[in-house]
């Protein structure tokens, strides 16, 4: 069996280059993988592009990237009232940003994974998302042609992990976390818990251990506010 | 007319919540939306969804029942009723594009005589905006309900014959409930349901941009 289990989240994060593309899953302060943010920051990786729902609580979550400087640029959906650091270098033009509406990031991430070279949706048709896209008509209805986006890492939060990196996820922090999972070259999980392969029934599994890279254990953070 | 009461937010909510039927899937925006779970008719069970991955949510919970892992769309801890599920972010959306959606209320700083809705950004706003869920949900759900005060607060319409502020989407809303009005978005204009209690259907007019159809007496809206 492929060794999936770091021993630290340092050496989860040890080779994300400058310039990276990295998902980020978590939602509303929950599901964030917070530890693995915390490394990443530690490591001084520059120049990324951050793809995630928000864009951090104050310094937490991923407000430390922000507050460092390390990112330049931002694909996201709701960056968030209390995204202050975010805001900063937005305002700055130090971070670009392209928001998306948060269903058709889903899909747009989606479509990676499942090999999709794009798709049409009426979302965003006559307002400022569909600006530069094709617009077409499809059954009577206008739609635009979104791309999928990629990514070359995704940190994800999961409740527990089997060593072979089949996950399962605590209510209603599952959110983005099994989609970038699936999209991103390579997934890095914190959990909780990890347990041995065959702990978890198949039928329990969210994500299967197939988009599952690395697993480090950590004990959960959550910012407040 | 300047100093005529209105409804509250809460009534607003409550004159909303209404239009909820027993059994109903119902996503609310944030805003005057999140007040209508506290309003609805008596016997009337609705499973409210969150597009972070809830259907059935229940109650806020209650100082030391907090879990931050179950919170809705406004990051607020809540509870699950009995037949709740989870379920991923791309899966919550899909059900708010794809239609299976009974009903969404949302908030709303205009809405235009074909029924466009604007309520993510404020022309000339500092900062980034945020559209989270607004798009995808206003797109797709069979009915829209957007909930906002008639008029900004120095009188200005919000209910108008094209929206000046971004747009979310174009010919999504159904129905708008406001502290003045019910008001129907139908094929060939708006139409004028309700009234709020001591307002005519002509003084409304007067509040709104946008032309109101008027057939017959306008009834004056029931609330509790």
């Amino acid at each position: 069996m492929k060794q999936k289990v770091f021993s630290s989240l340092d050496a989860a994060v040890a080779d994300i280059p400058d310039g990276a593309r990295i998902m980020f899953g978590g939602f509303g302060g929950a599901g964030f993988p917070n530890n693995l943010i915390q490394a990443l920051s530690r490591k001084g990786v520059k120049n990324i592009t951050a793809i995630s729902n928000n864009c951090g609580t104050r310094e937490g979550e991923l407000g430390i990237m922000f507050q460092n400087g390390q990112v330049s640029h931002v694909i996201a959906s709701f960056p968030g009232p209390h995204s202050n650091y975010f805001q900063e270098r937005f305002a700055n033009k130090e971070v670009t940003c392209e928001l998306v509406p948060q269903g058709i990031l889903c899909e747009r991430m989606r479509a990676a994974a499942a090999g999709l070279l794009g798709f049409y949706t009426s979302v965003g048709v006559g307002t400022e998302v569909a600006n530069g896209k094709e617009e077409r008509v499809i059954d009577g209805k206008r739609c635009i042609l979104e791309k999928p986006i990629h990514a070359d890492f995704a940190l994800i939060k999961a409740q527990k992990a089997d060593e072979l990196g089949n996950l399962t996820y605590r209510l209603a922090a599952r959110n983005f976390n099994p989609i970038m999972a699936m999209a991103a070259r390579t997934t890095i999980v914190e959990v909780d818990e990890i347990v041995s392969v065959g702990a978890i029934e198949p039928e329990n599994v969210i994500t299967p251990a197939i988009f599952v890279h690395r697993i480090v254990q950590a004990k959960g953070v959550r910012f407040a506010g | 007319m300047g100093d005529k009461p209105r409804l509250t937010r809460d009534q607003i909510a409550q004159r909303a919540a209404q239009e909820l039927t027993d059994g109903a899937f119902v996503n609310l925006g944030w805003g005057i939306p999140n007040l209508i779970a506290d309003y609805l008719p008596k016997g009337v069970t609705v499973y409210f969804h969150s597009e972070n991955g809830i259907l059935g949510m229940g109650r806020r919970a209650r100082a030391g029942e907090e879990d931050y892992d179950l919170v809705d769309a406004m990051k607020v801890p809540v509870t699950l009723i009995p037949g709740a599920s989870f379920f991923h972010q791309a899966d919550a959306h899909l059900m708010t594009r794809g239609g299976h959606l009974d009903v969404a209320v949302l908030g709303g700083f205009q809405v235009s005589e074909k029924g466009d809705l604007a309520n993510w950004k404020i022309p000339g706003a500092k900062g980034s905006g945020n559209i989270g869920g607004a798009m995808d949900i206003a797109t797709g759900s069979k009915n829209i309900i957007v909930c906002m005060e008639h008029n900004t607060k120095d009188g200005g319409a919000k209910i108008v014959h094209k929206c000046s502020y971004p747009l979310t989407a174009i010919e999504c809303v159904n129905t708008i409930v406001t502290d003045l009005a019910v008001i129907d978005v139908k094929k060939d204009g708006l139409v004028l349901r309700e009234v709020a209690p001591g307002w005519t259907a002509k003084e409304v007019q007067q509040c709104t941009e946008a032309k109101l159809g008027v057939s017959g007496q306008v009834p004056e809206m029931k609330l509790g």
